[in-house]
Order: C-alpha cells, then structure tokens, then sequence
C-alpha cells in the first residue's frame, strides 16, 4: 500500500460521550473502500468509552470491506485507555505519521 | 424536584472520619456535556489524595464511566436529573461517591463487556473495574435512588 492511498482524518478535543454520535458518523464517512484510513488523534485530550467504541465499530467496517484504520500519535493517556480497554493490540498503533505512512 | 428527592441527592456521610476529609461536593444535571466540567475536579482531588498523573488519570475515567452509565441506564437519558459527586481523602487512597435518584439497580445484574469478543460498547464497567480497587452500591440512606461508592488505594511505596 503506497502512501498515496492513505487517507488521514484527525480527532481533536474530548472524543467523548457528548461527541460520540458526530465521532462516529465523521470516522464512517471517511471508510469509503478503497483507501486505507489513518486516524491522527494528536490533538485529541480525552478519550472515553464512547470515543473507542466508535473507533471499534469504524476498525471493523474498514476490516469488512478490504481496508485498514490506523490510530496515530496518541497521547500517554490516550494510549493508556486503549491498554485499559485491552485493545493496544487490536489497532495498528503508530507514533507518528511519517512511520504510519510509510508502514 | 420535590424535597425529599432533593435532600436525597447529596445524603449525610455516614463515617465521621471520612467527612473530615471530604474534598469537594458538586451536582450537575445528567447530561453528557456536564461531564467535561467534573474531569478537572477529580484530577485534582486525585492529585490532593497522593496519586500521581496516570493513576489521576485513570480514576477520572473510571468516574467519567460511572455517571455515563447514571445518565445512559439509570436516567435513561432524562437530562433533568441530577447527579452528586463527592469525593474524599482517606489515608490510603480516595473514595468517590455517585449518587442519583434513578430507579433502584441490583449490582448483581452489572457486568463488564466480555473483552474476548471485540465490539462497540460495554467498556465502561470494565473501565470502572479495571481502575478502582473497591466497587460499592451502598444502600440509599432514605431508599431513593443509588450510592456507588468507588475507592482506589495509593501504591505501596516499593
């Protein structure tokens, strides 16, 4: 997979509850079968439940349709939800977005 | 909100020794956009208790968890009712509790998301389980309502 072919969207702020439906409608938008999606979340300063469930659902929906999500440049924090969560291991987690386009 | 339903919010602690060491009380309305507003004031009681930044980290989301859930299941999403948070200092560690005045749960039907199967949803009790080290639905002081108790204790110094 060429770089080119990598399409990045970026979360910003508190990706919580209060924003869990707009998270999830923007992330499947941008699963549109023939890119594979990179999801930058360096901005992003609180994660919750909601916000890696809607990053579950979208992981799953690349998955159903031949493409992959990539997370990129989490926080300590954000990354420690995700090792709560038990799913560090599930994404393809990368540190920054060079490494993730050139993967 | 009548005034026993109010009085219910926020009971009387029950341990003289704990209220002494009660750091701070807040109500809000259960609504998702409260929650921001709590977040900044349970890191810093967790950081007042002794517990370093993941560990602070770690407690708000486990209470950001729990009043998801009063909001989302115990509410229903009836954003007129409210929520306490009082959070206290104990010598080892913190205790928060969550009241509401939602119908009455039986603990017994809480249960984390099985992890083994990836999906959407059901994190938070796991979250909540994962980060505290005692999880207590304490009896309501007048029946009304519900009174989660979340304690985490310091580590032990290595």
């Amino acid at each position: 997979m060429s770089a080119a072919q990598k399409h990045v969207i970026a979360l910003s702020g508190d990706v919580d509850l209060e924003h869990a439906a707009k998270t999830r409608q923007m992330l499947l938008d941008a699963i549109d079968g023939t890119t594979d999606l990179l999801v930058d979340l360096s901005a992003v300063t609180y994660i919750d439940s909601s916000g890696i469930a809607s990053l579950v659902e979208a992981l799953q929906a690349a998955k159903n349709i031949g493409t992959t999500l990539g997370l990129v440049a989490l926080s300590t924090q954000a990354l420690r939800v995700f090792e709560l969560a038990r799913l560090d291991k599930v994404f393809s987690i990368f540190p920054d977005m060079p490494t993730a386009m050139s993967d | 909100m009548s005034g026993s339903a109010e009085r219910a919010v926020m009971p009387p602690p029950t341990d003289p020794a704990i209220d002494t060491d009660l750091l701070l009380e807040l109500r809000f309305f259960a609504k998702a956009d409260r929650l921001k507003l709590i977040r900044p004031a349970i890191l810093a009681a967790a950081r007042m208790s002794g517990f370093d930044e993941q560990l602070g980290h770690d407690i708000v989301l486990a209470v950001d968890e729990a009043c998801q859930n009063i909001i989302i299941h115990g509410y229903q999403g009836r954003s007129d009712q409210r929520i306490a948070l009082a959070a206290f200092r104990l010598s080892d560690g913190m205790e928060l509790q969550l009241r509401d005045t939602a119908p009455t749960i039986d603990p017994a039907t809480i249960r984390p998301r099985d992890l083994d199967h990836i999906r959407p949803g059901g994190l938070g009790t796991h979250f909540i389980q994962e980060v505290m080290d005692d999880i207590a639905f304490q009896p309501a002081p007048d029946g009304v309502g519900n009174l989660l108790s979340l304690t985490k204790r310091l580590p032990r110094p290595t």
